[in-house]
């Protein structure tokens, strides 16, 4: 696993409060972790901070999986 | 009840009638309070004038010209670095007014009192529900004024922005009611400060016969409601407008 896949398990455990072990790619932070659409707003947030990169409004709605968030940030890190 | 220790407070307009008075209050209930203003010198007599009964050292003063939207979006960190802690209160009670009847009143006399009285406290209470989402709690306490709910003639702009204040405080209390933090409105009706002093007499008689408790309000009278609204107590209350007017308008 990639390390940016590493650091976004571990801002989804801390942030959500879930096991490591739910924390799979195509784990739904609504469907499957739990969150509100509050907590996706401050997961953005945190991913923004944590990588140093801007998630515009109309991308950070689709993000909405664990590997959506991976995939994106890996993205951006490699442009 | 009612106790604030241990607890951080922003107050904005900390230099005028009604926020020196919310300020004090804060203080007096164990709170560690953050004057901010325009004018540091006014700021720190008021510190030194609620300070000399005892618990100085949980007074700072921090001035910011809420004019000015940086200065606005860095105001919570720097009061934080300041008190040391993180805010469990803000109160967004800074405002001005540029009263004129509005075939009268050029751009400059709308977008300044919005730019402080609307954008500034919005300003503010992003920035400090950051933090407050995150610990699960906080208070926002946002001093409108009766006339965003009644009008005002002369008052476009200010009741604008005071209407758009009760409006704000009750999408930001949808928001982040789920998180435990409380926002909530206080509309004061006609106050006896140097707002209200430039009025003219006839018109203050005018006011007073219409305040069925049959006076102009003291700025003291403001600040128990903030007390009240920033306690442990009032954790039930959050997206209320709390009118304090002597009984001129009962909406």
């Amino acid at each position: 696993m990639s390390e940016i896949a590493d650091k976004v398990k571990k801002i989804v455990v801390e942030h959500l409060g879930v096991d490591e072990s739910k924390v799979t790619p195509d784990a739904s932070f609504i469907d499957d972790l739990g969150a509100d659409s509050l907590d996706t707003v401050e997961l953005v947030m945190a991913f923004e901070e944590a990588f140093s990169v801007e998630i515009p409004e109309d991308a950070a709605e689709k993000i909405t999986t664990v590997k959506d968030a991976i995939d994106y940030i890996e993205k951006q890190k490699a442009a | 009840m009612f106790r604030l220790d241990g607890k951080v407070a922003l107050v904005t307009g900390a230099s005028g009638g009604i926020g020196r008075e919310i300020a004090r209050a804060l203080h007096a209930q164990g709170a560690t309070v953050v004057l901010s203003g325009t004018r540091q010198a006014v700021l720190e007599e008021v510190a030194a004038d609620i300070g000399a009964q005892g618990g100085a050292e949980r007074l700072h003063v921090c001035p910011a010209d809420l004019s000015d939207a940086a200065a606005a979006d860095a105001l919570v960190a720097s009061a934080e670095e300041k008190a040391g802690a993180p805010l469990a209160i803000l109160v967004n009670n800074a405002g001005l007014t540029r009263d004129t009847l509005a075939i009268r009143m050029k751009d400059d006399d709308w977008n300044r009192v919005l730019d402080v009285d609307l954008a500034a406290p919005f300003r503010l209470c992003r920035a400090v529900l950051k933090g407050m989402l995150r610990r699960r709690a906080g208070r926002i306490i946002n001093i409108a004024s009766v006339v965003g709910v009644t009008g005002n003639a002369g008052q476009a702009n200010y009741a604008a922005a005071k209407a758009g204040m009760i409006g704000m405080g009750k999408s930001l209390a949808q928001e982040a009611g789920a998180r435990g933090v409380t926002v909530n409105t206080i509309a004061p009706g006609f106050i006896q400060t140097a707002m209200t002093d430039v009025l003219p007499d006839a018109q203050k008689e005018k006011l007073v016969g219409a305040i069925p408790l049959g006076r102009m309000g003291q700025p003291g009278d403001i600040a128990p409601a903030v007390v009240y609204l920033a306690s442990d107590e009032a954790g039930w209350v959050t997206g209320a407008t709390l009118h304090v007017n002597g009984g001129m308008a009962m909406p």
